[in-house]
């Protein structure tokens, strides 16, 4: 298949961008990720720096991949960019390729951008304070299984960045509300519960995502399909937060 | 962030907005009702508005409902306004750069009006409130002193009536997508199974509160209803 | 897997195996002396441990604020051991090639993670995971270290379930097990199939709050390119910002490597694209001895190649063996039909007719070794790629019809999905296609008891290291060494070599360390600098092709000489015609993955020259000249029960072979049969 692709390039993150376009020559059975690897290729050969662009396992689980296929997340399907597959597309399409859009995530390069602002939200209370070698017997404390499947749903996020890409506010709550729900449900992380919502989302609003106003994009965007539930989840428990001092 | 305190996040705004907002729609709604008493000739709408005056009395004195509730609105539109434009800045610092191509996958139209469709309910408030409370300007020239006589000789001036129902169906669109919302900021909605209530119920109240306030305008306009 | 049978037997070794043996390998290595493992104590094993917690030195809690570690990679074993130090009080710094430390290759693990908790009550214990561990191994292993890995297993998941990881429970709230990798208790931990990934964001929420309480500072988009030995001693890395490219130099007391496996030396395999041998390669080449290199896991049931295109293959749990059955067409000339058309008798149920008494559950290398025979012959399914099918069908027509679509679904429904989103067929009506892929790399970087290497304060943790698997790693154990190592081996080891400490400065200007920058400068401006015309990964699939065909499922002397001639010439090629494009001053992944194929080009040709040593088969290491009459891998532990410690003698001179012997005190070796 022959396609047009339009690819955002930028050599770094002081320099403006633009987008350029490129004719690539694809099979159906080729992932997102290795039709661009043809394209990258083909650059090489003609003396033109390949398109730059992030991804490790390929395989839909460690969040590193991640663009904005004609202006939808990670493309048309429910998936990771690198598990899309070429044959969701058409023979002559044309594919605009961009990287995440947030001030919280600077480009870096071309499509990749910088997600550090995630690990600081994680930093800012995304755990359960114990020191190696403190813990009690892993049965100790029996989990009832709802709530343990209620962390499990959310505790599958992969931090991809996708819920910031497609949010019209260019807000985290999603990702935030997914951390703050898998360990909220537990028993081991009550102690911590409180303080943990308001930190974290003040650390969300310090890096610069935007507030969540409901609009629901991320949600359709998360290929790990996190529920609006743990936004939900997210504002009872800051609510509450709130109400006992935090 | 260590020390940050909860009332000053992201999230408290929302909750502020949510609970002003739901004062908006319970007067909204009582205001909606008490319109619908021009169906009931003009003596029924004037003993009305006048009764808005009287209530509570002597417990408080004459229009002392109508001033708190003045006051809580004035307070709650602020609070709501101020909250809007905040997050509005936020969200606009947030993503500076704009994409080439943006699909609006999941979103409802009503949620992408949220703003703009507040600033229209903003205006139409000024112009309203000149119109019939504070200014109390009849446009087709009558008096002003009767209040039905006035709302009944405004509609009749049909660009007045697609103001008013142009606003309607804003205020339709930030009401069906504010109520569920409200609902989903103040956490209520955890489960697939409440989030579905709460958007029909949301539908639902829009759509009754917007074609409740229409139905006057209408009726006028097509002559049913008449001084 | 499931209910695959036990597959010892004590059947004696064979009788005509020649008591002296050609040493293939001669010309390729110079012999050295013999190395020993002088950490281990001795005395009864279930004391081992203990003791050598007891003798290890303590460093004193005030100057611990003094002594720095730098922890290379962030998978379980690094994150674990970075957040468990920071914890101690040590000056921690982290580094990780990814943009976050969350995306260690770590957590892609599915399956599962084994602990002898005795949960289940079915009769495991230490002794018994120790057992099946040693025994999975193929006798490769050591004694002390195994049984030191089965014992802290159950601290794991103490661990792990105090930090949040949603472990797989029963409806009673309690924790539930499932049996893996051939062995007969229950005593593997999940999360659905995402182990890895739960685990690892335990480890890594402890690392970011340490990075949040300053004990740990977190180095993401920075990939060690040298390591700076000092006097002997290990005290720094050198690290190339990858995102400005600027060559930075990092000095710490104690160095350790946690940076995985180097499974990518071949290219495809399940490995993540930045999986890489160059933190250990460096290293080795600094003065670390490289063990066991050859000793590679080859996992039968991935997803087939479908083109030239391919860059990564994806694993399908091998639970897909227990009901569907494996086959490949008679005749060549219906390899192109449809498979629904195929006739029965027409089709080759191979493993079944092979191994009847275990069919399609005989153990992960043969069941792989028997699909690339099948595809060699020419009755391989699915694309050509490169004038070669390279696959086998997966059949569930039976399992479907015997337990009906819904039964099927609710055993594998998330598989046939996972399969029908990366193949776009549909599983339930067509047959699956597998193919063998490269998985698990058991060779890596020699340490002692004490997970330190032969440079002294260079330790190396998870599966960067060669310590605990032997010949052949069971499902489940690598996530649990990896987070042994990191949460509870490695914080009680390295105390006793930062007693030491804190060692003396390093001037910037030392010549060590001026030497290693220069190095790394040089190297670099090789690359960019560079007229050539070919790009990198044209070199990285080439060595992976050759790497695939001779040093692969089946080795043979021949293949294995003719493969490192092979290297050798792409070597020399690649470094006069390697095209890197860009600038080095900026983010420019051409460059990162020159440095990396570089490295896999000398670990290529030390990983054949091994396994030309070896000729025996063991484990994942199947010697075409060592086998029984039936073809089944034969294991001579007169000649090679010993790790094979290769140390580094410079580029123009041949290995130095370090042998350690392998004295099983507890266990009687013995040999498997499958038939
Ligand atoms: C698909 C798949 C499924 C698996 N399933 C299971 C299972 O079910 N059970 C099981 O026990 N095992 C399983 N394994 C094996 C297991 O996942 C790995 O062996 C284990 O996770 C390795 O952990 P690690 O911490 O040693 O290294 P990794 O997780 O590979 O981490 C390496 C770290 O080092 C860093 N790094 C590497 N090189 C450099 C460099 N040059 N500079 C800076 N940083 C560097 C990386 O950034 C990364 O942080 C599976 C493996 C695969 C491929
Ligand atoms: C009668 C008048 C109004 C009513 C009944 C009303 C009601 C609501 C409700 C219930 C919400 C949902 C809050 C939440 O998401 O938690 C909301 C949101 C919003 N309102 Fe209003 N509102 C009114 C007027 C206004 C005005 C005058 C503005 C002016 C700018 C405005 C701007 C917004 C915006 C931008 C939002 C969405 C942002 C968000 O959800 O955070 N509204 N409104
Ligand atoms: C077609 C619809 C509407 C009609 C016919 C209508 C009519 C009126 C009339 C007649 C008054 C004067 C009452 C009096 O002074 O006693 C009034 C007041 C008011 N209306 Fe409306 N209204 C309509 C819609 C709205 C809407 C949608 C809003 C809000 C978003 C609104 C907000 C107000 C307010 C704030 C006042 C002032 C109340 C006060 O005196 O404090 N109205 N309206
Ligand atoms: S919530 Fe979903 S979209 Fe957002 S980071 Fe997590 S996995 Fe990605
Ligand atoms: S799209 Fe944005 S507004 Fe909220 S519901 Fe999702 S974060
Ligand atoms: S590359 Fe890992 S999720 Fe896509």
């Amino acid at each position: 298949m022959k396609l047009t692709l339009n690819i955002w390039r930028q050599a770094s993150t002081a320099s403006a961008g633009e987008m350029k376009t490129y004719q690539v020559e694809a099979s159906p059975d080729m992932s997102f990720l290795e039709m661009l690897d043809v394209l990258n290729e083909e650059l090489n050969e003609k003396g033109e720096e390949p398109v730059a662009f992030d991804s490790d396992c390929r395989e839909g689980i460690c969040g590193m991949c991640g663009l904005m296929i004609n202006g939808e997340p990670h493309g048309p399907e429910r998936t990771t960019t690198c598990q899309l597959h070429m044959r969701s597309f058409a023979d002559g399409d044309t594919i605009t390729i961009e990287p995440w859009r947030s001030t919280a995530f600077p480009v870096l390069k071309d499509l990749c951008v910088d997600r550090g602002a995630f690990d600081r939200i994680i930093q800012s209370g995304g755990y359960i304070s114990v020191n190696t070698g403190a813990a009690p017997d892993a049965h100790a404390t029996p989990v009832p299984k709802d709530n343990a499947d209620r962390a499990f749903d959310a505790a599958t996020c992969i931090g991809c960045g996708a819920c910031v890409a497609a949010c019209p506010n260019g807000s985290a709550t999603l990702f935030l509300g997914a951390k703050v729900t898998h360990l909220g449900e537990l028993p081991q992380g009550q102690a911590e519960r409180w303080s943990r919502v308001v930190d974290m989302v003040g650390q969300h609003d310090h890096e610069g995502f935007g507030g969540c106003t409901n609009i629901g994009e991320c949600v359709a965007a998360c290929p790990k399909e996190i529920p609006l539930d743990v936004i939900s989840q997210l504002n009872s428990d800051l609510r509450t937060a709130i109400r006992k001092g935090h | 962030m260590k020390g940050t305190r909860g009332v000053r996040t992201t999230i408290a705004l929302k909750i502020l907005m949510a609970v002003s907002g739901l004062l908006f729609l319970a007067f909204v709604a009582l205001h909606m009702y008490g319109n619908l008493k021009a169906f009931a000739g003009h003596d029924a709408y004037n003993e009305y508005a006048h009764h808005l005056r009287t209530f509570a009395e002597p417990m408080l004195p004459f229009g002392g409902l109508l001033f708190v509730t003045r006051v809580v609105l004035v307070l709650s539109l602020v609070v709501h306004v101020g909250c809007a434009v905040a997050l509005w800045r936020r969200a606009q610092a947030a993503r500076t750069v704009p994409y080439v191509v943006k699909k609006h996958t999941g979103a409802t139209y009503a949620s992408r009006l949220m703003r703009w469709g507040g600033v229209t309910i903003l205006l139409f408030i000024v112009w309203h409130l000149l119109n019939f409370t504070i200014g109390k300007v009849n446009v087709s020239g009558g008096p002003t002193s009767d209040p039905y006589d006035l709302v009944v000789d405004s509609f009749q001036v049909w660009w007045l009536t697609l103001i008013y129902l142009a606003a309607m169906l804003m205020l339709g669109a930030h009401l069906h997508h504010g109520i569920w919302s409200a609902l989903q900021t103040l956490g209520l909605t955890p489960h697939a199974r409440s989030r579905r209530l709460a958007k029909q119920a949301a539908f639902t109240i829009a759509l009754v509160i917007s074609v409740g306030f229409s139905l006057v305008p209408v009726f006028v306009l097509a002559g049913v209803i008449d001084k | 897997m499931t209910d695959m049978p036990d597959t010892t037997t004590t059947a004696p070794e064979s009788a005509t195996a020649p008591a002296e043996f050609a040493d293939d390998a001669a010309g390729y290595y110079t012999p050295g002396d013999p190395i020993r493992d002088t950490k281990a104590p001795s005395g009864p094993l279930d004391e081992r441990w203990n003791t050598r917690q007891f003798e290890a030195r303590i460093a004193n809690p005030a100057n611990r604020r003094r002594l720095s570690v730098i922890v290379v990679g962030t998978g379980l074993a690094g994150a674990s051991a970075a957040a468990t130090l920071g914890e101690a009080g040590y000056v921690v710094k982290s580094f990780c090639y990814q943009d976050s430390p969350r995306r260690a290759h770590s957590i892609a693990a599915q399956g599962g993670i084994n602990a002898a908790k005795n949960y289940k009550g079915d009769g495991d214990s230490v002794y018994r995971l120790f057992y099946d561990t040693i025994k999975g191994g193929d006798y490769r292993s050591r004694e002390s270290n195994v049984y030191r890995l089965a014992q802290v297993s159950t601290n794991i998941i103490d661990q792990c379930v105090a930090q949040g990881v949603p472990f797989a429970r029963e409806y009673g709230g309690l924790l539930d097990n499932r049996s893996f990798g051939g062995v007969q208790v229950s005593r593997t931990f999940y999360a659905r199939g995402q182990t890895g990934q739960q685990l690892l964001i335990g480890a890594y929420q402890a690392l970011e709050r340490q990075v949040a309480a300053g004990t740990v500072r977190c180095y993401t988009r920075h990939e060690m390119v040298e390591l700076i030995v000092v006097d002997g001693r290990a005290r720094g890395i050198i690290v190339r910002d990858m995102v400005t490219g600027e060559i930075e130099t990092y000095f710490a007391d104690v160095v350790v490597l946690a940076s995985g496996g180097y499974g990518n030396v071949f290219f495809l395999s399940t490995n993540a694209m930045g999986c890489n041998v160059t933190a250990t390669w460096r290293a080795h080449r600094k003065g670390a001895y490289m063990a066991n290199p050859c000793f590679t896991q080859i996992h039968p049931t991935c997803i087939p190649v479908t083109g030239h295109h391919q860059s990564k293959l994806t694993l399908m749990s091998e639970s897909l063996r227990n009901d569907g059955r494996i086959w490949v067409p008679k005749k060549k000339a219906d390899c192109t039909k449809d498979p629904r058309d195929i006739a029965e008798e027409d089709r080759d149920y191979y493993l079944e007719r092979i191994y009847p008494a275990f069919g399609n559950l005989v153990p992960r290398d043969i069941a792989s070794r028997q699909a690339k025979n099948m595809c060699d012959e020419g009755r391989g399914v699915g694309p050509e790629v490169e004038g070669v099918r390279r696959g086998v069908y997966l059949d569930f027509a039976d399992a479907i019809e015997r337990l009906g679509r819904e039964a099927i679904e609710e055993k594998y429904g998330n598989l046939f999905d996972m399969y029908a989103r990366i193949t776009g067929e549909d599983p339930y009506s067509v047959p699956m296609r597998i193919y063998p892929a490269v998985h698990y790399v058991m060779g890596g970087l020699w340490v002692d008891y004490d997970l330190q290497t032969t440079i002294p304060g260079l330790f190396v943790i998870g599966e960067a290291n060669f310590s605990d698997h032997g010949a052949n790693r069971l499902g489940a154990s690598a996530l649990m060494q990896g987070l042994a190592d990191g949460y509870f081996v490695l914080s009680n080891t390295i105390r006793d070599y930062l007693a030491d400490g804190p060692f003396d400065r390093i001037a910037d200007d030392d010549p060590a360390v001026v030497e290693a920058q220069t190095a790394v400068q040089s190297r670099i401006d090789h690359f960019m600098s560079n007229t050539g015309t070919r790009s990198v990964d044209s070199y990285h699939r080439e060595l992976g092709n050759i790497m695939w065909e001779y040093c692969g499922m089946e080795r043979t002397e021949d293949g294995l000489r003719k493969a490192i001639d092979l290297i050798r010439t792409l070597r020399d090629d690649f470094w006069r015609n390697v095209k890197v494009l860009g600038s080095a001053e900026s983010l420019n992944q051409s460059l990162e993955r020159a440095g990396r194929v570089a490295d896999f080009l000398e670990l290529g040709e030390l990983m054949c020259i091994d396994a030309l040593n070896r000729r025996e088969s063991c484990g994942g290491h199947f010697r075409a000249e060592s086998q029984t009459e039936e073809g089944e891998a034969l294991r001579r532990d007169e000649q090679y029960s010993y790790v094979a410690a290769w140390e580094w003698a410079g580029p123009d001179d041949p290995p130095v072979l370090h042998k350690e012997d392998l004295v099983y005190e507890f266990v009687e070796m013995k040999a498997r049969s499958y038939k």
